[in-house]
């Protein structure tokens, strides 16, 4: 365990990077001096930090693999597209309509991952990693059949095929595998960096208090926990629900980005993407993960003056950076600079 | 065709996952790794039979065998450049190498053989003459007076899959390379103590398993013949899906597992809906493990306080 | 280790971004006019954004060698995903680009289409067919037809020429293009009274075995299918009914176009099959034949119809660029004005069609000619 001071200068060290990062960006996005290349990718950005963050909390903190966080990405992405669209009459201001859009999606993702939760939470190790899995596709399934309209009745929705019924002067809001269309670009880089402080200040709120020690106890060993009276399937929920809220926040600033969204944007490989940044950014490292997931959604887009062999070298570095990490002896020349230091990230 | 029809297909389409699914589980078994990698295996040797077959004309059989030589050679230089150096590493750091490994197989596959579909010419057929003296093609036996259609392509998936399976069975049972998987797959520590080489076993798991894919990526073909870059990762996955089904790291489980969930999909689709077939192939899943948490076939492993 | 790993994001980072910023300093240069575009060249549907880059690539050569108005063309990977279509074009806009071909596909087309119009650059998509990627915005023009139109147009020539009563469709679930062009013909067929008597789907994730889609048509005697998806679906359609023994009359849609020149593919499956389709590479037309034997011997394949539109889209620009007077220091929303006036006036003469015109909403007026293959070569069905 680390100390209490370290860890809160941790904390602060990635608070600080990630508002030295707006500070920096915004500016320079508002007096327009940034290519529209990363401008347009800011938004993007920030909802994959939200991600690798939320997934991170699984999988660092909590310390069980779930290869279908897309999913919670998914419905998030679906939920706040859906809210913003209802709400476009009702509420004018554009930043207001995001946050609602935003804690609408939390809430879903919530409650899915609540549902989600019950079976999942029994398993252990690669068994929950492949339900988690297996919860994802059918998540992308069921958005992929469902309709769902809007006329002054109400909401309409049907399964498998449209029946929904419309009236005249109603709108389709989700048909089916062609998802949501003309959604109204109301999410912002401003609105993304308020979702990263909040998803920090929530994990390390979480982290550093009685239940989060719990949940690292669990994670650490598990039978030890219960042998000493912590509720393990309580705990392990907890974190998962605000992990899953988490990732719909996400996935609705995401939404909200771009004119359309399709379900199957969200497949196992989003999921497994954003597991590299979780990796890279080291188990448990905030900071790592924020570092990672950006510069990982950047770097195919950096490379793509390499035009055909773009997708290769993505791959070759990837495989690189993942020796070169592990590599034993480039870690003891670290290890002699640097004093070792046990952390959570040698312990999953 | 109704009911019979049906369970001959999924039996078919199972055999191929299942075919996958030993690779999977091979790997997983002695290495604790999930090779994400192996799917895309699957499509290099597809490809591989397709160019000795179609390119240079060779017999099927050859083209075979020049798939399962280069995955063999594939899978061990996988093995030796990406996965050996991460022996010590977590096993997360090993799964975002084999996705890597996917990745790059993918893009190299592109640029290779362009993006443009293959077809796969289907080497199990009888050429005949019929009454009005045109050449015509047989590709499966008829049964009822033509109700029920097998093709010769699922048989010889079925039979495939049996052989390797029990050689695969006898191999782990009675060879001393078998026996010494079979020891680095209960404790690694234990196992180079008793003066096994740890590192030798799981090359030649690797080897092993990379030559089934070739065989897998043959039939799969075979079977569908639309041959693209991304051919491989979506069966890579249910392959994957079934392994887990019948219980990683058992033999029999990934055959079972495979078949199972072959026979379920095309069932899925048959009577309840084309369009979630997916959704409740995965439903059926995540309910067996509920109940089954180790899998079909697979050890309950005790928790040793 | 994590201080590693982090040095090295962060590093990454850096150079990454200071790649990013420097390539937002690219100036104007030439004297071309530049031209971009988005499409999946890499990923599952690199096939249709490699047949549309190749193809452009040819007519941008052939249109400046011949002297008049000079292009650049350029062409990025979306991977078929709405997300890196945006991020794709933004890399284009970066580069100075003035005129747009839109995206490839259907889904990424319509993002890309809400950023076109917002700032104000001309689109005109080659082979996105849906509605929604022209809807309601007045810079946005399409080569192919869109979705609804083939689905109704395969209707009433089915009915027409009374190629059956009893008809199956198999679609893909997941596909805007698939699903575009059944919902209409689903419509037409209800008016034109045919029995549509088995209706089954199938998605990316289970592609490759049709037993039950083509034993559910088998079983209620459909006497044609109807196939509104892309040919290499198609292609094991029809291997796998000729394996169950199922022999109806096969109808697609411009989707199907390429099924002759799959690599490996067994013609003789295909034989019988009619489709609706602007394009024909096997055609006697002049223009035609050059741009197949050119496509052929640079690329090692026989152009579809991706191909086919993108072409013509190059040479749509060329016509409609010389007739404006437009020149490469035009800002791109001066050309977006003239592109406008220009198209929803002119009629253009190209491979996928004869008098091509367009009105204000951006589609395309250009009939379909109904083809069938006999010995592995298509034949005018009229």
């Amino acid at each position: 365990m680390m100390n209490r001071n370290k860890n809160f200068g941790r904390n602060l060290l990635t608070f600080a990077v990630v508002i030295a990062a707006y500070a920096i960006l915004q500016p320079m996005v508002l007096a327009g001096s940034v290519s529209a290349t990363l401008k347009g990718m800011l938004v993007p950005i920030c909802a994959y930090v939200a991600m690798a963050l939320s997934l991170n909390l699984t999988v660092g903190v909590l310390g069980e693999l779930s290869l279908g966080h897309a999913g919670f990405m998914s419905v998030g992405a679906f939920a706040g597209a859906t809210t913003a669209i209802a709400l476009q009459q009702a509420v004018a201001s554009a930043p207001l309509r995001l946050a609602i859009a935003l804690a609408v999606a939390a809430v879903f993702a919530a409650l899915v991952g609540f549902l989600i939760g019950i079976p999942v939470l029994r398993l252990n190790g690669d068994y929950l990693a492949i339900v988690t899995l297996a919860f994802g596709e059918i998540i992308k399934s069921i958005f992929n059949n469902l309709y769902l309209g809007l006329d002054d009745r109400g909401f309409h929705v049907s399964l498998l095929e449209d029946r929904t019924g419309l009236a005249e002067e109603g709108r389709m809001i989700i048909a089916g595998p062609m998802g949501i269309g003309n959604i109204p670009k109301i999410a912002s880089f401003t609105g993304g960096f308020i979702l990263i402080l909040l998803c920090l200040a929530v994990i390390f709120n979480l982290v550093n208090s009685r239940q989060g020690r719990a949940v690292m106890a669990i994670r650490d060993n598990r039978i030890a926990a219960e042998s000493v009276g912590i509720p393990v399937t309580k705990y392990k929920m907890m974190a998962f629900v605000i992990s899953a809220a988490m990732a719909g926040a996400a996935g609705a600033l995401f939404s909200l980005n771009y004119s359309t969204v399709v379900a199957n944007k969200f497949d196992f490989n989003t999921s497994i993407l954003i597991l590299v940044f979780v990796v890279f950014g080291g188990l448990g490292n905030m900071l790592g993960s924020v570092i990672a997931a950006a510069a990982l959604t950047i770097l195919p887009e950096a490379l793509r003056s390499f035009s055909n062999y773009r997708m290769l070298i993505y791959a070759i570095v990837l495989i690189l950076v993942m020796l070169a990490t592990n590599n034993p002896t480039l870690k003891m020349l670290i290890g002699r600079t640097i004093p070792k230091r046990k952390g959570a990230a040698e312990s999953a | 065709m109704g009911f019979l029809g049906f369970l001959i297909s999924g039996i078919s389409l199972g055999s191929i996952y299942a075919i996958i699914a030993l690779g999977y589980t091979m790997v997983y078994g002695i290495a604790k790794m999930l090779n994400f990698a192996h799917g895309d295996v699957i499509m290099v040797g597809a490809y591989i039979c397709f160019f000795a077959v179609s390119k240079y004309h060779l017999p099927p059989l050859v083209g075979v065998l020049a798939a399962m030589a280069v995955c063999t050679a594939l899978g061990i230089v996988i093995e030796k450049l990406a996965y050996k150096p991460l022996r010590q590493a977590t096993s997360l750091a090993v799964l975002i190498t084999a996705i890597g490994v996917s990745y790059f197989l993918q893009n190299a596959a592109l640029l290779l053989w362009t993006s443009s579909p293959k077809v796969f010419s289907n080497p199990f057929i009888r050429q005949t003459v019929n009454e009005a003296g045109k050449k015509i093609k047989i590709t499966g036996f008829q049964l009822f007076d033509g109700q029920l259609r097998i093709s010769y392509v699922t048989v010889v998936t079925i039979v495939v899959c049996l052989v390797i399976m029990a050689a695969l069975v006898l191999f782990t049972g009675k060879t001393k390379m078998g026996k010494a998987m079979r020891a680095c797959s209960e404790d690694k520590g234990a196992a180079q103590l008793m003066g096994i080489n740890v590192d030798t076993t799981i090359s030649v798991t690797f080897a092993i398993g990379s030559g089934l894919a070739a065989i897998a990526g043959v039939l799969l073909c075979s079977a569908y013949p639309t041959l693209v870059p991304t051919t491989g990762s979506m069966p890579g996955i249910k392959a994957f899906t079934a392994a887990v089904f019948g219980g990683i790291g058992s033999i029999p489980g990934a055959l079972l597992g495979g078949l199972l969930l072959g026979i379920i999909e095309i069932m899925a689709k048959a009577y309840i809906s084309t369009q979630m077939s997916d959704a409740v192939v995965f439903l059926v899943l995540i309910l067996v493990l509920l109940v089954k948490p180790a899998g079909l076939l697979g050890k309950k492993v005790r928790e040793k306080v | 280790m994590k201080t590693l790993r982090k040095t090295m994001c962060m590093v990454m980072a850096f150079v990454m971004i200071a790649a990013i910023a420097a390539a937002g300093a690219t100036a104007y240069a030439d004297d071309a006019i530049k031209i971009g575009g988005t499409g999946p060249l890499t990923g599952g549907a690199a096939i249709y954004g490699n047949a549309v880059k190749n193809a452009a690539e040819i007519a941008v050569e052939e249109v400046n060698a011949m002297g008049g108005v000079q292009f650049e063309l350029r062409y990025e990977d979306d991977q078929h995903d709405a997300e890196k279509a945006v991020n794709a074009y933004n890399t284009l806009k970066d580069w100075g680009m003035q005129i747009s071909m839109s995206s490839v596909t259907s889904k990424p087309a319509e993002a890309t289409s809400a950023e076109t119009y917002a700032d104000r650059i001309f689109a005109l998509t080659p082979s996105a067919s849906a509605v929604a990627v022209v809807e309601g915005k007045d810079n946005q023009f399409q080569m192919c037809f869109t979705d609804p139109n083939q689905g109704s147009a395969s209707a009433q020539y089915i009915a027409d020429k009374g190629l059956a009563t009893n008809v199956a469709v198999i679609w893909k679930n997941d596909d805007v293009y698939s699903r575009g062009i059944y919902e209409t013909f689903m419509a037409a067929a209800g008016e034109l009274g045919l029995n549509v008597v088995s209706d089954t789907t199938f998605a990316d994730g289970n592609n490759t075995d049709f037993s039950v889609q083509i034993a559910d048509a088998q079983s209620k005697d459909a006497e044609l299918v109807f196939l509104p998806m892309y040919y290499d679906a198609a292609s094991l359609i029809l291997s796998q009914a000729d394996a169950a023994g199922y022999y109806p009359a096969w109808f697609g849609v411009d989707g199907m176009d390429g099924i002759l020149s799959l690599d490996g593919f067994d013609t003789e499956l295909a034989e019988g099959v009619m489709l609706l389709t602007p394009f024909n590479a096997d055609s006697a037309d002049e223009r035609t034949a050059a741009f197949v034997a050119k496509y052929q011997e640079r690329f090692g394949e026989v152009p579809n119809q991706f191909a086919a539109d993108a072409y013509d889209c190059v040479y749509a620009y060329a016509q409609a660029c010389e007739a404006a007077g437009v020149t490469a220091d035009m800002s791109a929303e001066e050309i977006c004005a003239a592109m406008i006036e220009q198209f929803t006036t002119m009629t253009y003469d190209g491979i996928t069609g004869d008098g091509m015109t367009w009105d204000a909403s951006g589609m395309v007026s250009k009939s379909p000619k109904g083809m069938v293959i006999q010995d592995g070569a298509y034949v005018g069905l009229d």
